[in-house]
């Protein structure tokens, strides 16, 4: 028996790393899509969501045949437990690129503007954090996927920044207040695929260690630490 | 003394001849919970059962040292009345052994045996360890019937109910539903799971999942050494040990 779940979980492995690197691509694809006022890179984006929502349903479907035929334990139940939560977050992760892309087609109609918004280092900093999770999956580092958790707080952080830059461009140019609000949508969205990253962080901690850090003191010191903020 | 643990292991070692089955075993069985001990052939669960109520005196060339104590008091002694043990903690086997006498006759045997002979009492007691059993409503109607007559897994259930007779405080089952279907196999948990609350309990399988339906604790032996034990939960969702892991996940054994 061991052998055939041992079979099914390599494959559900791989359907797994299939819709990571889609994900990935796809951040990728609509963060380049903003900084290029490419449309064409953005249509691409859209058009490919059906394809990473039907492989998620295909992980879903794979891990709940591994529950129900073989009652997985130990090592085993944490992997498929670790790849249901994962998946999902991939799969919102997927949509809030899809929601990127879409503000850059809109974007891209709007004048081009002259105020110094850091999205792109903010969508650079998602990116990376995003491969590295995805590295330490692959990998089964725990201490890549806490370094993780702390690097969140520059994101978090870089939005604030953008936000308090909209309000100020706001009321220096109410005319432009659509395009100001795309780009702070741009910026909570990805700042949202930051939080997805932290989760799939912390599923990757509870899938090696078998121990729960969300909403422990552990890793919120660690990223207070990185802060310089004393506990 | 700790109330709570029933009882306190300390450096088992159990031999026959050259073979040392068990070694350097130190484990609390804690009161009034059922404890799991699983692990592949040979791993010394059996033998760790056995030395729980002395059975292992009954083979010749077994030798015991280390400490086992039942509430404190040191089962090993030499002077220890070994029947009193074995009423105090009593013993299911994989075989269910009936009696060729009636349902009513294997229940009593027991407390037959070591003196009681009022019919009434008898009645009640045999009423009382059948409903424990989880056996009391299918054959309530027969006690009659020879116990031979029983199907397999109704026959544990009454060798389970004739050790309940003796009115123990301690049951050992080694691999109780090894012979038996789902359906009887999940009555035999139901009725352990019920008598948790008044008996301590201690259950060598070989089937994990069934240490995991129903123990509280669960203790994985091999190749005669305790390698993990702890709450069930624990050891089937992140087990300490890699052999552990393996263990349960099916990958040896």
């Amino acid at each position: 028996m061991s052998i055939h779940m041992q079979r099914e979980i390599e494959s559900l492995k791989r359907r797994i790393l299939a819709l990571s690197a889609e994900v990935e691509s796809d951040l990728r694809a609509a963060v380049q899509a903003v900084e290029d006022r490419n449309p064409k890179l953005a249509q691409e984006v859209i058009n490919g969501e059906t394809r990473t929502n039907s492989m998620e349903v295909d992980v879903e479907e794979e891990c709940l045949k591994i529950l129900a035929l073989y009652q997985p334990v130990a090592a085993d139940l944490r992997y498929i437990i670790a790849v249901l939560k994962i998946n999902q977050d991939l799969e919102r992760i997927g949509d809030l690129a899809v929601h990127i892309a879409e503000r850059s087609l809109t974007l891209c109609e709007q004048p081009r503007l002259d105020i110094p918004f850091r999205i792109g280092l903010m969508a650079d900093k998602t990116r990376k954090q995003l491969k590295k999770v995805l590295d330490a999956f692959v990998n089964q580092r725990e201490d890549e996927a806490r370094a993780v958790c702390v690097g969140d707080g520059e994101i978090d952080d870089l939005n604030h920044e953008i936000v308090a830059q909209v309000k100020a461009a706001i009321l220096e140019r109410p005319a432009l207040i659509d395009t100001f609000l795309y780009i702070m949508s741009i910026a909570r969205h990805l700042e949202r695929i930051g939080d997805h990253t932290t989760n799939i962080a912390e599923d990757l901690i509870y899938l090696i260690e078998g121990r729960i850090v969300r909403h422990t003191a552990e890793v919120s010191d660690k990223i207070r630490k990185a802060d310089g903020v004393r506990p | 003394m700790n109330e709570a643990v029933k009882f306190s292991v300390r450096g088992l070692e159990v031999r026959f001849g050259d073979v040392v089955a068990l070694r350097g075993i130190d484990l609390e069985v804690p009161a009034r919970s059922i404890l799991g001990a699983i692990g592949p052939a040979g791993s010394g669960k059996t033998a760790f059962l056995r030395a729980l109520n002395r059975l292992n005196d009954l083979s010749p060339n077994c030798r015991v040292t280390g400490q086992v104590l039942l509430d404190g008091e040191d089962i090993n002694r030499p002077e220890y009345d070994v029947v009193r043990l074995r009423k105090r903690v009593g013993m299911v086997f994989a075989l269910p052994v009936p009696l060729p006498m009636s349902i009513f006759d294997n229940v009593t045997y027991g407390p037959r045996l070591s003196g009681s002979r009022k019919r009434g009492q008898l009645q009640e007691r045999v009423e009382r360890s059948l409903r424990a059993a989880f056996l009391w409503e299918e054959v309530k109607d027969r006690l009659d019937m020879s116990g031979m007559r029983l199907s397999g897994g109704q026959q544990q259930r009454l060798c389970l109910a004739r050790v309940l007779a003796m009115e123990p405080e301690v049951i050992l089952l080694d691999e109780p539903c090894s012979g038996l279907d789902p359906v009887s196999t999940s009555r035999i948990e139901e009725a352990l799971v019920a008598l948790k609350s008044d008996y301590t309990i201690v259950l060598v399988t070989n089937n994990t999942k069934q240490a995991a339906r129903v123990a509280d604790r669960t203790v994985f032996f091999l190749t005669g050494e305790v390698i993990e034990c702890g709450p069930t939960a624990q050891i089937f969702t992140a087990p300490r040990d890699q052999r552990t892991n393996d263990y349960v996940s099916g990958r040896f054994g």
